[in-house]
């Protein structure tokens, strides 16, 4: 009888253990990031799973962005997508006129998790939401472009103050030359800089309807702005000996050419920041700078790149559940520091901001000036053109960019012609993209 | 001859149908899915489509970088199949007459077919870099004068070397076993009629590999079409300025990275018609000169 009872209990036990063990719910999640960023990723997968014992991340990298959107859609075909995927501006104007997500928003109401959305910072929030400001998908990886340049080569050519104009750059550029450098700038042609975030700090368009976000029927606007001029500059300054063309197809990237010394100036993502720590050599003195504007321009807000983690539709209450324990974790302060630390990111919410900048985060390095693109996404509120850019078949436009650019940069065709076929060509994709969403208008 | 038949038919529908079902679902299927697409503007994430009739194809059609793509993948794979099969004779030609070391070369110059496409386009990767590879060494004499990406000729020379290298090998299967099939009698009668090695291949042994030729002629351009996308993506990505843009590479670029499944679809269906129009070119009048038997 008692061993009986005994045998009872002890079944009754494993009963209970079991299914404490089957009800932490499990989430999916995918993400693009890959290398070192991807193992930053995986390692805030096992810090929540370690947090608590109730819910559990099943992390799985996707090979990049592109790779991550493009396999989820594959999945969400076959029902068998998953929960949250993190995903580049560039790849979801698609997703945001599917409609095939819970906006995280709704998600955090819906599941009771408070957040305070108006602690983002606005130019964060703007890219992010609707336009009746509620939140579609999660901030996470956030940057912006900055300029990395040489203190050596600088202060050589008798640079004080490392230069905040695009007039006062080029000068920058002239004393480098005559002090003895052979290229004053790694260049690599980047829609993202030189056009998206360029017209951004400029308050000038890429394209109409406010960049897209007022209605489908956009139109581009870059080859009749500032962009044009701009551009001319950097051929002329390449024709002139000033800049080179560094990129991996050429043999090295223009990251590449800083660390090593070879170019005074690069202009990359601040992400990049914590990368070129681990890369340079010892002595290397480099520093970075936010990105010029031209003379008589009043200089406005960048706006934010990396990716945002969206909930897709389909996908059951309990895992919503997690999904949105998950988000609510990587938004605790701790868990950005963990981010920036490991990274080159920036803080999402001024809160975490403000007191990083009390501890002396950015005092102290290798953190130290890291906030300079911070100073550079917060210049201005966002005005209705500095709010980011919602274009169908941005990846496509982006190729088409490029594409021209260094056409026009081997001498096929002059600047303008080539940015005039871009943005026709570009104008294609999006009357294409508007076809293909007759009626719908972004959320 | 007689011929043998089953009496009944449904034994021939069962034996059948597997082989049908599998052909059906990775063939069929997903290529009348493409035609539907082709005609239809899809939404990637799926909630519906538009029906737009042949616009996809017009835009296709109209597009003057389409046709730069179309051009430049016609030279990719005439220049591949020249190149791969030239080499995969030449080299088949000399371990058919046994040389020393030959039994080592059979099998080393299969591998090369072993090795997957985007493997081949790094390691030319290493071969074609102007800053650090084999070829910088050529700049050293002159700077600047290699470097594909800046000259398009250069870049589209280098798809077609890694290219041709990756189809050598399974070239080169098909000549040995056609010149080992030849008989040994036909080679020692024209030996002893007074024919040098050179004689006999020229009039013996290449008439004797018109069919082999033939077929491998269809397969390599079919396949240079079809299967360059690992070595542009990893070698040029279709730069400089679009002039490694190949056909295959420029469906992956608009369906899979730009999510335009119906211009990527409606370029698909060229490319199948564009194949299957030189496949029946040659077998309507290249296949006239081969002589089977």
């Amino acid at each position: 009888m008692t061993q009986k009872l005994a045998t009872a209990a002890v079944l009754a036990l494993a009963a209970t253990a079991g299914s404490a063990s089957a009800e932490k719910i499990k989430f999916e999640y995918w993400y693009g990031l890959t290398g070192d960023l991807g193992a930053v990723v995986a390692e805030t997968c096992n810090r929540f799973n370690a947090s608590q014992d109730q819910y559990e991340a099943v992390c799985v990298g996707q090979d990049g962005y592109e790779k991550a959107v493009q396999n989820a859609i594959a999945a969400f075909h076959a029902q068998k997508h998953p929960t949250l995927l993190q995903s580049f501006d560039a790849g979801t104007a698609d997703l945001m006129l599917s409609g095939e997500f819970y906006p995280v928003h709704k998600l955090m109401q819906d599941t009771g998790v408070t957040v305070d959305w108006a602690d983002y910072f606005p130019g964060i929030a703007n890219y992010y939401s609707a336009s009746t400001g509620e939140f579609f998908s999660m901030p996470w990886n956030s940057s912006t472009p900055v300029y990395y340049f040489n203190k050596a080569h600088f202060e050589k050519a008798g640079i004080t103050e490392a230069p905040v104009t695009w007039e006062g750059l080029e000068e920058a550029f002239k004393a480098l030359k005559a002090s003895g450098q052979a290229c004053g700038m790694a260049y690599a042609p980047s829609s993202w800089i030189d056009l998206e975030q360029f017209s951004m700090s400029h308050n000038i368009p890429v394209a109409s309807n406010d960049n897209g976000y007022s209605g489908l029927d956009t139109e581009l606007l870059f080859n009749t702005t500032l962009h044009v001029q701009h551009m001319e500059n950097i051929q002329r300054w390449i024709n002139e000996g000033y800049a080179a063309i560094r990129t991996q197809a050429a043999g090295k990237t223009a990251r590449d050419s800083f660390v090593e010394g070879e170019c005074s100036v690069f202009f990359s993502s601040i992400a990049d920041h914590n990368t070129i720590h681990k890369l340079a050599p010892e002595g290397l003195s480099w520093d970075v700078q936010i990105i010029p504007t031209y003379e008589g321009v009043e200089r406005h807000n960048t706006v934010v790149g990396g990716a945002s983690l969206w909930v897709l539709a389909g996908k059951s209450d309990e895992e919503y559940k997690a999904a949105a324990a998950y988000l609510a974790f990587l938004a605790t302060k701790p868990e950005q520091q963990f981010l920036l630390e490991n990274s080159g990111y920036i803080p999402v919410t001024k809160s975490t901001y403000d007191a990083l900048l009390a501890e002396g985060f950015y005092a102290k390095e290798p953190f130290i000036n890291r906030d300079i693109a911070m100073k550079s996404l917060t210049w201005t509120e966002p005005t209705n053109l500095t709010k980011g850019l919602r274009l169908g078949g941005m990846i496509q436009i982006r190729a088409e960019w490029t594409a021209e650019v260094e056409a026009a940069l081997a001498g096929q065709k002059t600047m303008k012609e080539a940015l005039d076929t871009a943005t026709a060509r570009g104008n294609e994709i999006l009357a294409r993209f508007a076809k293909t969403y007759e009626g719908k208008t972004f959320p | 001859m007689r011929r043998a038949h089953f009496k009944t038919s449904w034994i021939v529908a069962a034996l059948l149908a597997p082989q049908l079902l599998v052909i059906f679902i990775f063939f069929y299927w997903p290529s009348a899915q493409a035609l539907y697409w082709a005609f239809t503007l899809e939404q990637p994430w799926g909630g519906g489509n538009t029906w737009v009739g042949f616009d996809n194809f017009r835009a296709v059609l109209s597009d003057p970088y389409y046709w730069g793509s179309v051009r430049v993948s016609v030279i990719y794979a005439l220049a591949t199949t020249a190149l791969a099969m030239g080499m995969a004779l030449t080299l088949a030609l000399f371990v058919d007459r046994q040389l020393a070391g030959y039994r080592a070369f059979r099998v080393g110059l299969i591998w090369p077919y072993a090795v997957a496409a985007p493997a081949v386009g790094l390691a030319f990767q290493f071969v074609f870099n102007p800053g650090a590879g084999i070829f910088s060494y050529v700049n050293t004499l002159s700077p600047g004068l290699w470097d594909p990406s800046r000259y398009p000729s250069q870049a589209i020379l280098t798809i077609i070397v890694a290219g041709a290298w990756k189809q050598v090998a399974y070239s080169f299967v098909f000549f040995l076993a056609a010149l080992q099939s030849i008989p040994r009698s036909l080679t020692e009668a024209a030996a002893m009629d007074g024919a040098r090695p050179m004689r006999r291949m020229m009039d013996l042994q290449l008439p004797l590999l018109t069919p082999t030729i033939f077929f491998l002629i269809v397969i390599n351009i079919t396949d240079s079409f079809t299967d360059s996308f690992g070595i542009v993506d990893t070698l040029t990505g279709g730069g400089p300025f679009r002039a490694t843009d190949l056909m295959v590479y420029k469906i992956y670029a608009d369906g899979f990275r730009g999510f335009d499944y119906s211009g990527a679809a409606a370029q698909s269906i060229i490319l199948m018609l564009l194949v299957m129009a030189l496949t029946f070119v040659q077998f309507r009048y290249v296949e006239r000169r081969v002589h089977y038997s």
